[in-house]
C-alpha cells in the first residue's frame, strides 16, 4: 500500500512551468529573427553567449544552494531571463559585459532573493540596468540597419570583437544614435518633427527595421496570448496607456511631439509589453492590478522618454512598478464569493 | 421571479474548470445488483455528529432493516443492519477516512437469506409533517451528496427559517462520478416522490432540480416523470458542464445568482439544498418503510476491469465490489484507491474498507495518482491562474504564500475558510504545488490553535473570575474591619468627654476592669440581693421550720 494517505486532487504528474517557458521562447523567435536581419546576427551571439552563461550560474548557485541542479535549469526560466537581457543590450557587446550582466540578473536579481519565484525585481532589467549605469559607453554603442549602411557586420567580425579578436573602432561609421534617440536629441534643439524624420534611420514609416522587429514582437505576443501563456491585461495598460498619453500631447502639438505610433513601434515598448512586464513572479497578480501596473509602466516609459534622461525607459518603469506591486495588490482584491453581501457577518 | 426568468437565465459562478469526465466508462452497462458479501462492516458513525451506539451485542441475530445503533442526540442518525445475519463483534476496523484511521464498527456475519423486519409504510401524502420528518430520522437517512450531514435536522432547520426555494442537486461535476446520473434513470420515480414529499415537508414557493447537460438521459428521464405529475413550481433546470458546478454554494449561484453570505448557511436567505439520492433515500423511507441500508456506488478508473455502478449494502467491504467488477488491471492498482472523486476525495488504506453511507465512487487508478509532497514541488511564479479558475474568487497564491510560512492570521485576512477545497486551483497549477494540501493543513492548525486559545481563555477566565472574587472577599473584609475601627473611634471618644489625649492602653484597662466588675457582679447570686422585708421575712421562717425539721430527726 501507498504508506500515507494523501488527499486530493489527484493528478499524473508533468511539469507545465516549463511548457510555461518553452512558449515564452518560441515567443520570442520571429521578433529575434527580424532583430537579426535587419542589424546582423550580433544579437545571436549576445543571445547565446547570454544563456550559456546563464545557465553557469544558475547551477553554480544552485550547487551552493544544495539545491537540485538538473529540475531548476530544466525549467527554462534561466533561458528566458537571458534571451530577455540579451536583447536589451547593443548589437555588438564584448563576452564580459554580458557576463557582468547576466552575471547580476541572475545573482542579485534572482538567487539572492531566494531564486524563482521570490524576487521582486524583473532579473532581466536588473542586470540590463546594472549595464546601463556602469557601462553608459558600450550600452549606447548601436548600430545603423544593414538596409542604410549597407553593411552588415559578418558572423566571424562579430564573434572575434565578442571575444576581444577585433577593435571595434573600425565600424565607428556604422554606429549610430538609435531612432529614439535621435528624436529625443534633435527635438531638445528645438528642431521640428517633420525636418528630425529626414533623417535616414526614420525611414519611410517610423524608423527603418525598428518598426519590423516591434512588429515580430506584437506577433509573438499574440502567440504567448493565443497559448494562454498571458492575460491581455498588462500588454493591453502598457500599450494603452502609452499610446492615449503620445497621442494627448501629439494632438497638442504635432511639429515637436512624437506620435503615438512613433512610440509603439521604434523602441523597446513592444517586447516590453509582452515579455517584460508579464514576468508574473514581479508583476501585479489580480486582474485589476495587472491593469493599474500596466498603466503604470506605460506612463513611466511616457514620462522617462519624453522628460527622462534616457532615450528609453522600459527597464527603469518595470523596475519602478515591481515595487508598487505589493501595494497594487493589496488594493485590488476581488470580492471574494459571499463578502459584502446585504447578509454577511462581517464587512 | 417567477419561472421563466428561472429558465432563461442562468447565472455564472467564478472560475472553474472544464475537466476530461471519465463518465462513459461506468455508463456502458446500466445499475447492477451486488451480491451479499460474507460479512459486512458497519461505522458506527456515518454521518456529521454525535456517534451511535450499539444496540446488539456479539451472536444476536438482526434482520435487514432492524435498528442496530443510535444516539439520542439531535444531531445523528441511527444505523440500520443492511440484511439478516449475525453479530459476530463490535470493534475497530479500518473505515473510509481521509485519515486512515479505524472505527468501531459491527460486523455481521451475513446469512445469505436477507430475512427483512416487516414494516409499515404510510401514505406520505397525509402524515402529518412533523411525522414525515420523524420517520426521515428514523430511517436514518444523511445527505448523500458527500457532506453526509443528518437529514432531518437539516429539515427542520430549514422550517425554521423558512424556504422560497428548494433546490434539488443532480449536478454530479466531479469526473468519473455516475451515481447520480444513473439514479435518476434508473429510479426516477423515486426521486420525484421524495422531491415531492420534501415539498410537502418544507413548502417552498418553487424547486428547481439542476443537472449537467452531460447527462442528456438523465434529465430526459426527469422531464418525463416531471411531466407525469403535478408538482407546484417544479422545473429541470440543465446547467453548463463546469466543475465545481455542483458544490452547493456554486449551484446556488448558477441557479439564482445568490450568493450565501459569509458565515451564513443556505437556509439564511431562503434556500435548501437537498441531492437527488437523499430524495429517493426519502420516497424509499416513506413508501416502503425502507431504511438506509444501500446505496448506489460508481466503480471507476483504468484500474478497474469492468467500471459500472452497483448498488450495494452498506457495510460492504470494497475488495467484494472489485471483484463483482472483475477485480483489478493489474496488482498494483490495488494500491490507488481513492473513494468520492479524483478532485475531492482522499485515499484508502486497503480494499478491506467498507462502503459507508458517504460512498459515491470508488476510484482505482493504474498510475499512482499523487500529488508531489509539500516541499518537493516547484516555486510559485506568480501567475495567478489559481485565482483565475477559484469559485470563491480567493487568491489562492496568496493564502499558499502565507499558509506556507504558518503566518495564519494573514490567511483567515485573505478568507482561507471560504476555501471550499474543490482542488482547481492546484489543478491549474503550473509549479504543480499541492495548494489545496497546504489549505488543509492550514485550516487544521487554525482550529487547534483555536481550540488551544479556547481551553486557555476557558482557563484564564475561571482563573480571573476566581482572583477577582479572593479579591472581593479580602476587600470586604478590610472595609468591615474598617468600618469597625471607625465605630470604635467615634464611640472611645465619647466617653472620654472630647479629650483628645486618648491612650488607648488607659481605655483598653479601663474597659477590662469595668469589665470584670461587671462579671463580678454578674456572678454574684442574683436572686438573694435586693429582696424586699417581706421576702427576707419568708426566707427567715423557712431556714426556721428547717433548722426545725433536722433537730427533731437527731
Amino acid at each position: 500500500m501507498t504508506s500515507v494517505p494523501v488527499s486530493s486532487p489527484f493528478f499524473s504528474p508533468g511539469s507545465s512551468l516549463r511548457r510555461l517557458m518553452i512558449n515564452v521562447n518560441i515567443g520570442l523567435i520571429p521578433g529575434t529573427l527580424a532583430y537579426a536581419w535587419f542589424f546582423g546576427v550580433g544579437v545571436i551571439i549576445n543571445i547565446l553567449l547570454a544563456i550559456i552563461f546563464a545557465l553557469a550560474y544558475e547551477a553554480a548557485i544552485l550547487w551552493l544552494r544544495k539545491k537540485p541542479v538538473m529540475p531548476h535549469l530544466t525549467d527554462y526560466s534561466a533561458v528566458v531571463a537571458a534571451w530577455l537581457f540579451a536583447l536589451c543590450l547593443p548589437m555588438h557587446s564584448p563576452w564580459w559585459l554580458v557576463a557582468v550582466g547576466i552575471g547580476f540578473t541572475m545573482i542579485a536579481g534572482k538567487h539572492l532573493y531566494g531564486g524563482l519565484g521570490f524576487n521582486p525585481f524583473n532579473p532581466a532589467m536588473v542586470g540590463y540596468v546594472v549595464l546601463l549605469i556602469s557601462f553608459p559607453l558600450e550600452m549606447t554603442t548601436w548600430y545603423l540597419p544593414v538596409a542604410i549602411s549597407g553593411e552588415s557586420i559578418g558572423l566571424v567580425d562579430s564573434i572575434a570583437y565578442s571575444f576581444g579578436l577585433a577593435d571595434i573602432r573600425q565600424w565607428d561609421a556604422l554606429s549610430s544614435a538609435t531612432p529614439l534617440d535621435q528624436f529625443k536629441t534633435l527635438s531638445g534643439q528645438n528642431i521640428s518633427a517633420s525636418e528630425i524624420r529626414l533623417s535616414p534611420v526614420f525611414g519611410n514609416f517610423i524608423a527603418v527595421g525598428w518598426e519590423w522587429i516591434a512588429g515580430c514582437w506584437l506577433i509573438g505576443g499574440l502567440w504567448l496570448l493565443y497559448s494562454r501563456t498571458i492575460k491581455w491585461q498588462i500588454p493591453v495598460a502598457v500599450l494603452g496607456s502609452i499610446s492615449i498619453c503620445a497621442l494627448v500631447f501629439y494632438l497638442y502639438d504635432p511639429e515637436k511631439i512624437a506620435s503615438p505610433l512613433f512610440h509603439l513601434f521604434s523602441g523597446a515598448i513592444m517586447l516590453g509589453a509582452f515579455f517584460i512586464a508579464t514576468d508574473p513572479v514581479t508583476a501585479a497578480t489580480t486582474d485589476k492590478g495587472r491593469i493599474v501596473y500596466g498603466v503604470l509602466i506605460g506612463l513611466l516609459v511616457y514620462v522617462i522618454r519624453t522628460w527622462g534622461g534616457y532615450p528609453d525607459g522600459i527597464a527603469f518603469a518595470v523596475l519602478l512598478a515591481n515595487m508598487c506591486v505589493p501595494l497594487i495588490d493589496y488594493y485590488t482584491q476581488p470580492r471574494v464569493y459571499g463578502v459584502d453581501t446585504d447578509l454577511s457577518d462581517d464587512e | 421571479m417567477n419561472a421563466k426568468n428561472w429558465l432563461n437565465k442562468l447565472h455564472q459562478m467564478h472560475g472553474g474548470l472544464h475537466l476530461e469526465d471519465h463518465k462513459a466508462e461506468s455508463l456502458t452497462r446500466g445499475l447492477q445488483q451486488a451480491s451479499l458479501p460474507p460479512q459486512l462492516y458497519l461505522p458506527l458513525k456515518q454521518h456529521i455528529g454525535e456517534t451511535n451506539k450499539p444496540l446488539v451485542r456479539p451472536g444476536d441475530r438482526v434482520l435487514g432493516g432492524q435498528l442496530i445503533a443510535h444516539s439520542s442526540s439531535p444531531i445523528s442518525s441511527p444505523l440500520h443492519a443492511p440484511t439478516s445475519g449475525r453479530v459476530r463483534e463490535i470493534a475497530a476496523h479500518p473505515v473510509p477516512h481521509p485519515s486512515w484511521q479505524s472505527d468501531t464498527c459491527i460486523v455481521i456475519d451475513v446469512d445469505g437469506e436477507d430475512e427483512v423486519l416487516p414494516g409499515n409504510p404510510v401514505d406520505a401524502q397525509t402524515l402529518p409533517v412533523s411525522e414525515l420528518v420523524e420517520r426521515i430520522h428514523e430511517a436514518g437517512i444523511v445527505g448523500l451528496g458527500g457532506a453526509s450531514f443528518p437529514t432531518s435536522p437539516k429539515i427542520l432547520r430549514g422550517n425554521n427559517q423558512g424556504i422560497d426555494t428548494l433546490i434539488i442537486n443532480g449536478v454530479e461535476c466531479e469526473p468519473y462520478i455516475t451515481c447520480d446520473d444513473i439514479l435518476m434513470r434508473t429510479y426516477t420515480d423515486e426521486v420525484m416522490n421524495g422531491i415531492s414529499y420534501l415539498q410537502r415537508i418544507i413548502n417552498p414557493a418553487s424547486t428547481l432540480i439542476g443537472i449537467e447537460d452531460n447527462k442528456p438521459d438523465a434529465v430526459k428521464a426527469m422531464n418525463e416523470a416531471l411531466s407525469a405529475r403535478h408538482l407546484n413550481n417544479t422545473h429541470i433546470v440543465v446547467i453548463p458542464t463546469i466543475y465545481p458546478s455542483g458544490g452547493e454554494k456554486q449551484l446556488i449561484q448558477i441557479l439564482t445568482g445568490r450568493e450565501i453570505p459569509k458565515g451564513k448557511l443556505a437556509f439564511d436567505i431562503g434556500l435548501f439544498c437537498q441531492n437527488v439520492g437523499t430524495c429517493a433515500a426519502i420516497s424509499r423511507a416513506l413508501d416502503r418503510n425502507q431504511p438506509l441500508i444501500s446505496r448506489i456506488v460508481t466503480l471507476s478508473g483504468d484500474g478497474i476491469r469492468q467500471p459500472g455502478n452497483w448498488e450495494v449494502r452498506l457495510g460492504t467491504p470494497i475488495s467484494h465490489l472489485i471483484e463483482l467488477a472483475g477485480g483489478y488491471l493489474d496488482n498494483e492498482c490495488r494500491q490507488h484507491l481513492v473513494m468520492g472523486g479524483p478532485m475531492m476525495g482522499f485515499s484508502l488504506s486497503g480494499d478491506q474498507v467498507p462502503i459507508v453511507k458517504a460512498s459515491n465512487n470508488i476510484l482505482i487508478t493504474r498510475q499512482q495518482a499523487i500529488p508531489q509532497a509539500p516541499g518537493e514541488h516547484a516555486e510559485c511564479i506568480r501567475c495567478s491562474k489559481c485565482a483565475d479558475v477559484c469559485p470563491a474568487q480567493l487568491l489562492p497564491q496568496q493564502l499558499y504564500w502565507h499558509a506556507r510560512a504558518r503566518a495564519y492570521d494573514k490567511t483567515e485576512e485573505f478568507n482561507l475558510f471560504d476555501c471550499i477545497e474543490c482542488g482547481c486551483c492546484s489543478a491549474v497549477c503550473p509549479s504543480e504545488i499541492p495548494l489545496v494540501q497546504y489549505y488543509r493543513a492550514a485550516k487544521s492548525e487554525i482550529r487547534a490553535i483555536q481550540q488551544a486559545q479556547f481551553k486557555s481563555d476557558r482557563a484564564r477566565i475561571r482563573f480571573e473570575f476566581r482572583e477577582k472574587r479572593l479579591l472581593l472577599n479580602k476587600q470586604s473584609e478590610q472595609e468591615r474591619r474598617r468600618l469597625k475601627r471607625e465605630a470604635l473611634k467615634k464611640r472611645i471618644p465619647q466617653t472620654q468627654n472630647g479629650d483628645t489625649e486618648f491612650d488607648p492602653v488607659q481605655a483598653a484597662l479601663a474597659r477590662v476592669k469595668a469589665k470584670k466588675q461587671a462579671q463580678q457582679e454578674a456572678s454574684a447570686p442574683k436572686n438573694t440581693t435586693n429582696l424586699s422585708p417581706a421576702q427576707l421575712k419568708q426566707i427567715e421562717a423557712a431556714d426556721a421550720r428547717r433548722r426545725a425539721a433536722r433537730e427533731q430527726r437527731t
